[in-house]
């Protein structure tokens, strides 16, 4: 199975029903998965006329009690900025899958980068907070993909799937996941009086339950700073309230999102950080660097947003160097590294920005090099 | 050359619209049905005909780690292009089969050159030329066995095409008993 298709099979087993987009390469698989799948299982694909339409298409989807998606590449996700923000303050439920290839602008269509992280996490203006995880292989795809579902359900936070081009067109054999293996978790309906619903209220999780438009419980979404009610409010404790909720509510269940996973961590002098398909190079760079000698082991993002810096700090202090490979040009995970280990830890970077794979060779080359 | 062996690593290169990144998919799906890990992988531009255009396949009976060819067993190669950025693994050992119509002739140790484009061409559908290659590459490296490709192109392909590749295929292992 595809990287793509995986992330559309992912998608459907954690129950999206609505798709819209506009496909770009290298999501467009995505796309051509649920055009054939969803409207079998009585769900809808829509291809819109461009990226903003699709995102807002997902938001009112969702709104609506469909739990809706959509995937795109750098430049559509450029577009799906000021809507993303539009979820973020409205609290909607949604998936965007960005399928990660070299920029800047259209830059290379088909090729591979890892450079749309802090667009990830700091694309919208205001002062917001997201999801992103991050899959290195075609299970990940998969199973990321539904986690992925699972956060924005339960945090009404839309949540950025971040493959890069090489995990979205690979191919490996994958036991997909039989029904009920997986935990699928559904937003919470309000359970009261329609004439006391108020969409923002969180309970005690920080979390407030969300109505679906059509049904007996009417309310107000808007972009706009907003009360309980969700009717516009302009008074300072208001938004200073509604603006640490936003943050709060991912801050709070932060061990819960963060995902990582170790790989011969356990007494490793170097210590690798990696995402996506670097994980891969890491990996094989790890296994091949122990075999002369050198005790490396590699901390994988699984989740990249919020950033795993009290991971990264632990097993980072311990190592006496750290690397850091990513495909970029500004070292946007070797920054955050940085500020999770401080400033006296050796931390080398690996990049590369011109569409081509970092090798276990390139990685050897800096670990093993003289500093 | 390799028979059987716990891992393999095999490209497939030539020119965007020639198909092999079908093959390399009809490749891996094979070498799962058997039984095997693999991981496909692909390099192309953003032209759908011509530039270089490759597929890689990693067949192993472990996990595969790196996902990109570090060492090829084998290397098919359709055009000058493609022929001419892999030639320098044939000095180290690496096979490389390459379309001796459209790539022009090597007599280094290595090299075997077939009429790939000819041959499909002769049989009446030049577009499969993927696919008689690929019966090349399995019947010389034994990678996968080519009755388990034969039940791939059955479940991809539906009509005539089925007998189509399915003719082509066994012209791409013949072309190895010559």
């Amino acid at each position: 199975m595809q990287g793509n298709h995986a992330i559309a099979e992912g998608a459907i087993y954690a129950g999206a029903r609505f798709y819209a987009g506009y496909p770009i390469t290298p999501s467009s698989e995505i796309a051509e998965e649920c055009s054939r799948k969803l409207p079998k299982l009585g769900g809808v694909y829509i291809q819109m006329e461009d990226e903003i339409a699709s995102i807002a298409a997902v938001i009112g989807a969702s709104l609506a009690g469909a739990k809706s998606f959509t995937a795109t590449s750098g430049p559509g996700f450029s577009l799906m900025q000021e809507n993303l923000g539009l979820a973020v303050m409205g609290e909607v439920p949604c998936v965007v899958v960005d399928v990660q290839r070299a920029g800047p602008s259209t830059g290379l269509a088909t090729r591979p980068a890892q450079s749309d992280i802090m667009q990830i996490r700091w694309g919208r203006h205001g002062d917001q907070s997201v999801i992103a995880l991050c899959p290195s292989s075609v299970k990940e795809c998969f199973t990321l993909t539904v986690t992925a579902f699972n956060f924005a359900e339960r945090y009404r936070v839309p949540v950025v799937l971040m493959p890069d081009e090489i995990v979205g067109h690979m191919r490996e054999n994958v036991e997909v996941p039989a029904p009920g293996e997986l935990e699928v978790v559904d937003r919470k309906r309000p359970a009261g009086p329609p004439a006391d619903y108020k969409p923002f209220k969180a309970d005690e999780d920080g979390v407030a339950p969300l109505a679906a438009y059509g049904g007996e419980y009417v309310f107000h979404v808007s972009s706009s700073m907003h009360g309980l009610d969700g009717y516009s409010n302009n008074d300072p404790a208001n938004a200073a309230w509604r603006v640490k909720q936003l943050h709060e509510k991912i801050d709070r269940h932060r061990d819960e999102i963060v995902l990582t996973k170790r790989f011969g961590t356990d007494d490793a002098d170097v210590l690798l950080v990696t995402l996506g398909a670097t994980t891969r190079s890491g990996r094989a760079a790890a296994i091949e660097a122990r075999r002369q000698g050198v005790k490396a082991g590699v901390l994988q993002l699984q989740t990249v947003w919020p950033f795993p810096d009290r991971e990264v700090a632990e097993l980072g202090r311990r190592a006496k160097m750290i690397v850091v490979p990513e495909m970029n040009y500004s070292g946007q995970i070797a920054g955050e590294v940085r500020k999770a280990v401080g400033p006296d830890v050796d931390l080398r970077q690996v990049n590369r920005y011109n569409g081509t794979i970092i090798t276990p060779q390139d990685i050897l080359a800096v670990m093993l090099g003289a500093k | 050359m390799t028979t059987r062996s716990d891992h393999f690593e095999v490209i497939l290169a030539g020119t965007g619209g020639q198909g092999l990144i079908l093959s390399g998919i009809l490749l891996a799906e094979a070498a799962i049905l058997e039984g095997k890990n693999v991981v496909q992988t692909q390099s192309y531009g953003i032209a759908s005909r011509g530039g270089l255009s490759l597929a890689e396949v990693i067949i192993d009976t472990e996990e595969i780690i790196f996902q990109q060819v570090q060492r090829p067993d084998c290397i098919l190669a359709l055009t000058e292009e493609a022929t001419r950025k892999y030639e320098g693994w044939a000095a180290k050992g690496v096979p490389i089969l390459y379309d001796s119509t459209l790539a022009n002739a090597r007599t280094a140790p290595n090299f075997t050159g077939y009429a790939f484009t000819q041959t499909a061409s002769d049989l009446g559908n030049e577009m499969s030329v993927n696919i008689l290659a690929l019966g090349t590459v399995a019947a010389k490296t034994g990678v996968v066995r080519m009755e388990t490709l034969e039940q791939m192109i059955r479940k991809r392909f539906k009509g005539t095409a089925v007998e189509m590749n399915l003719k082509v295929l066994a012209a791409g292992r013949d072309l190895t008993a010559r």
